[in-house]
């Protein structure tokens, strides 16, 4: 089987100035693969040209096989094909990623008939309603009736994501992309995020592009890791061994910061 | 579960805040007063009804002008002049000004730049000089030359602001998620850039309705609104201003109707500010 996400020679400047340099990587079907880097490593721009959505003034070259079509330079009415059905995404921010105006139940509706529009299958409002409380189930997020009525300020960080979650979904992508998606939340919340979008990739076959700065969340979520820094690979590899024996300096501080963190935790060292 | 939680859990009912509410009925009562025009009035307002420069009394509760005709009456059919003309003024400023402000918005840089610049260049305008400038353009004044040039004056702030909030919505994490799901540009605008910045616009819309039932009134009173026998609140102050020593209360009475429409716009805008705000609901 061929490579869902193929990104080679990646290459992300803005007016001389290089954020990505020479960025390869690949993820199978199915594949989880953590990107870790901290702030201004070029992570997010990562993803975001994968989807063919960098900001203006930012440019590209390199090539970005996104299901097999060329991302890099293509026009938006080919890659608005592309976007949902091939890759997904979901952000760090609970807070800005859902309409402040709009009320949960017609967020969701949006890619959802967006989808059946795509696949040229008739949409009844029932069905409709039966989607929408299908993806709250799949989210885990209780009494479906009162969520959809409601606004995004009036449900918590925790819910607002889980519905981003389930937005994400609805486009039933190939490949989904996490941007920190837990960053914003506390670590309780956090531990169920991560457990929710686990089993959600197990289940659907899905393959994840999990974004973070945080090393140990890597481990949880994801079979390989890339280690960027400064807009530049310097490692990758299996999680398991880029934990056990990181062979980067890089990767060895990062590793290290991790470890003396939960030292701290224990009252060790 | 107790009384505080079913408090906590069950929203107030929403009650429009007292600022909106006397906007309201100020702003009702001069649309019930245009309205009313069109079917009643106390007197013929371009007719002679009374006597010269009477003081207000039952028959005349606004008196009568320097032509003996009834000022109440002239004042009404000058309700009804300041709200065409503020809404005719406020719905295409708002319709340019919103497709200018979007269009810039999604412009290349250039030519967001130039629009920008044209923009900030009516602006510095003068509205008066805009106006008179339509007016000779058109030949003599009108209704419809005094609502298009304050439309075109509105036009150019509406555009400014919305291309802002425009922008400003455009860079929202729920627009960049939007098309990841593979939403379309119009798609977008439609459903979320155009909600998210009409709260902000309404506002300044009633803003712009009270500024331009000034603006009106202050052509009128320069000769450049709409004629006689078109009784704009103006017109009937620049007719006072002579005999304002003799008979004050010509001048006071449509000072009055003006400030109480422009004072009505103002607490609407004011009041749909903290309405439209669904975080302060």
């Amino acid at each position: 089987m061929g490579a869902l996400l193929e990104i080679d020679g990646l290459t992300i400047s803005t007016g001389g100035k290089v954020l990505v340099r020479d960025l390869s990587l690949i993820i199978a079907p199915g594949e989880r693969l953590g990107v870790i880097g901290e702030s201004g490593s070029g992570k997010s721009l990562t993803a975001l040209a994968v989807m063919g959505l960098l900001p203006g003034g930012l440019r590209a070259s390199g090539s970005v096989r996104l299901d097999g079509q060329q991302v890099v330079g293509a026009p938006e009415r080919q890659l608005r094909a592309l976007r949902g059905r091939a890759a997904a995404m979901v952000f760090q921010e609970p807070l800005t990623a859902l309409d402040p105006l709009m009320r949960i139940g017609r967020q969701l509706a949006e890619p959802i008939r967006r989808r059946a529009r795509r696949d040229g299958a008739a949409l009844t409002r029932s069905a409709l309603r039966a989607e929408i409380a299908r993806l709250l189930d799949e989210v885990r997020l209780p009494d479906p009736a009162r969520l959809i009525r409601a606004f995004p300020h009036e449900i918590s960080g925790g819910q607002r994501q889980r519905i981003a979650l389930a937005m994400a979904l609805a486009c039933r992508p190939d490949l989904l992309i996490a941007d920190e998606p837990t960053t914003a939340l506390d670590v309780t919340t956090q531990a169920e995020l991560l457990d929710l979008l686990r089993r959600l990739v197990a289940e659907r076959g899905m393959a994840l592009m999990f974004i973070t700065h945080d090393l140990p969340i890597v481990a949880q979520v994801s079979d390989r890791a890339l280690v960027l820094r400064a807009g530049e690979a310097v490692e990758s590899g299996p999680v398991d061994r880029l934990l056990r024996a990181p062979q980067h300096s890089y990767t060895q501080d990062l590793v290290a910061a991790a470890r003396r963190f939960d030292d701290a935790l224990e009252g060790r060292g | 579960m107790t009384a505080a939680d079913v408090q906590a859990t069950v929203p107030p009912r929403r009650r429009p805040s007292r600022t909106l509410r006397v906007g309201l009925v100020l702003v009702g009562l001069h649309l019930g007063i245009a309205l009313l025009t069109l079917v009643w009035l106390p007197y013929d307002p371009t007719g002679t009804a009374g006597t010269r420069l009477e003081a207000p009394s039952w028959l005349h509760p606004a008196g009568t002008d320097r032509l003996g005709r009834d000022m109440l009456s002239q004042i009404m059919i000058g309700s009804r002049i300041a709200l065409i003309v503020g809404t005719g003024a406020v719905l295409m400023g708002a319709a340019i000004g919103v497709t200018l402000g979007v269009l810039a918005a999604f412009a290349t840089r250039f030519l967001d730049d130039v629009l920008a610049a044209a923009l900030d260049i009516l602006i510095a305008f003068p509205t008066l000089l805009l106006a008179m400038l339509v007016v000779a353009a058109s030949e003599r004044p009108s209704l419809g030359t005094a609502t298009l040039a304050l439309g075109i004056a509105i036009s150019a702030i509406v555009a400014r602001l919305s291309r802002i909030l425009v922008k400003r919505v455009l860079r929202q994490d729920y627009v960049t998620a939007a098309r990841t799901s593979g939403s379309s540009w119009p798609g977008i605008v439609f459903r979320h850039v155009l909600p998210n910045i009409w709260p902000t616009l309404s506002v300044n819309f009633a803003l712009q309705f009270g500024l331009a039932v000034i603006a009106e009134a202050s052509l009128s009173y320069l000769g450049l609104g709409p004629p006689p026998p078109n009784a704009s609140w103006g017109r009937l102050l620049q007719e006072a201003q002579g005999t304002v020593f003799v008979a004050p209360f010509g001048a006071i009475a449509p000072g009055i109707a003006l400030v109480t429409l422009v004072i009505g716009m103002n607490l609407l805008a004011d009041g749909l500010r903290a309405r439209n705000d669904p975080t302060q609901r």
